[in-house]
């Protein structure tokens, strides 16, 4: 969020709107992504909340001062009720992102989406390669999403290319973004992957070395010094390597807000993997009552919660002692600082985790791709 | 790519754009708000002055414009 001049950011302290609104609509996809991010269990939760509940959501939202909405999922797509849902956000007042791989996408459904509101799409791809994109997400859709991308720039949206940074795609840092340049993309975000989930079942095979992430920032730097301002490329270290941990969600509970497929509503997209934790479904409360007053959103909201050293740190308000869910599975209390900070008496996990992965075997074990039983 | 409009419950304009939201403060909002669908910056260098008569106002709108054009959400025309 721009922070200088003549804007002032809206209120990140906790006491604000759920100013982001993530919908996960299905947690269905036709690909199997190994750093996935929906739960291992997806394929036993079920019932989905309907097109009249999901409204609903997105009414009580708004009315709470929502203003950013991302459709995803597993992938919006597969929902048929998509166009509508996009048609009531748009009337609403909110301005709709689609998250998509672009599977189940056509000229034609597109079209209908534009015409409903459809202000954004983000298009993950991970590779410029289509045998490396194709073997990474289980499927041969590689030259769709090179089709859809130049679809959805020649019907007038702007496009994210979202690309997961793993160890199979990080050396071909330059010749993706040649291509996406050739695509006319708007931002290019390299994505470090999170490790929760899938991608933590397969860390040790996805996870680059920090020499690589390196060159790849290099490569990164030079390509932004040749082109200009023609596209906007995001790229940081990841949080392993970093020493601080990221800023998750800008704190817990206070500017976003993910409703899951079956009406769980979430500080973020992972939290569901917290245990101990009640969420509430917005099937039994309203999305006031969840914001403003469950229990969940509470718990870690704010600082009361933390102990030291975040709570007398000094960088506490930069970064909100990192990731609840990070240091939940690293140290078994998500009350814990995140292990990515080198001030944490954990941080040693990390490092175990660095050198796991760097193992000069470390490619013997196979990816574990997403799929209903397979965890 | 970015959206201008009032929004009632920040009583701001705001602009909305992909996985950004920038609240503007009054004057950013008014000067702002005078270019969707594209001006001339005379014009509305012109008119803003007319409504505060007592200042002179066109260079800090002409500041504001380098930092509204460097972070991409107006854009210069080509010269006719």
């Amino acid at each position: 969020m721009t922070k200088d001049g003549p804007a002032r950011p809206l209120r990140l302290d906790g006491q604000g709107k759920p100013l982001w609104l993530v919908c996960e609509l299905t947690y269905k996809c036709p690909l199997k992504c190994p750093w996935c991010n929906n739960p291992l269990e997806f394929g036993s939760i079920r019932d989905e909340l309907s097109t009249e509940e999901w409204k609903r959501v997105l009414r009580e939202s708004r009315a709470l001062g929502s203003l950013q909405l991302g459709f995803t999922g597993g992938e919006p797509l597969v929902r048929k009720d998509l166009e509508e849902l996009v048609a009531e956000a748009d009337r609403l007042g909110f301005y709709t992102n689609l998250i998509t791989s672009t599977v189940g996408m056509d000229a034609e459904r597109l079209g209908r989406l534009k015409a409903a509101g459809l202000k954004q799409i983000q298009v993950s791809l991970q590779s410029h390669d289509a045998d490396t994109t194709n073997t990474l997400v289980g499927a041969p859709v590689h030259q769709h999403k090179i089709d859809m991308i130049r679809e959805i720039k020649a019907q007038g949206f702007p496009v994210v290319l979202n690309i997961p940074v793993v160890r199979q795609n990080i050396a071909h840092t330059t010749a993706y973004l040649e291509l996406a340049l050739e695509l006319g993309v708007d931002y290019v975000e390299f994505a470090n992957v999170q490790y929760y989930n899938w991608a933590l079942v397969n860390r040790d095979e996805l996870m680059p070395t920090l020499e690589e992430l390196r060159e790849s920032e290099a490569a990164i730097n030079a390509f932004r010094a040749r082109i200009g301002k023609r596209m906007t490329i995001y790229f940081v270290i990841p949080d392993y390597f970093n020493g601080r941990p990221k800023a998750c969600m800008n704190g817990w509970g206070s500017i976003i807000m993910t409703i899951a497929p079956d009406g769980l509503a979430l500080p973020c997209q992972e939290a569901r993997l917290l245990e101990g934790l009640d969420f509430p479904s917005v099937r039994d409360h309203s999305v006031e009552w969840i914001w403003k007053d469950s229990p969940a959103f509470k718990t870690y909201r704010g600082d009361d919660w933390m102990k030291e050293p975040c709570r007398s740190c000094d960088e506490k308000e930069k970064d909100f002692g990192g990731c609840r869910c990070q240091a939940y599975l690293l140290t078994g209390d998500a009350a814990n600082p995140d292990p990515a900070c080198s001030k944490s008496p954990f941080h040693h996990k990390i490092g175990q985790a660095i050198v796991e992965a760097h193992r000069p075997l470390r490619n013997s074990r196979p990816l574990v791709m997403r799929q209903a039983g397979a965890s | 790519m970015y959206m201008l409009r009032w929004e009632e419950s920040e009583q701001a304009h705001i602009l909305l754009y992909p996985e950004g939201i920038v609240k503007l403060n009054s004057s950013a909002g008014e000067i702002l708000k005078r270019f969707v669908g594209g001006r001339l910056v005379a014009e509305v260098v012109a008119e803003l002055s007319a409504l505060c008569p007592d200042e002179d106002i066109a260079a800090d709108i002409l500041a504001f414009l380098e930092i509204a054009n460097d972070k991409g959400w107006t854009r210069k025309a080509a010269q006719a």
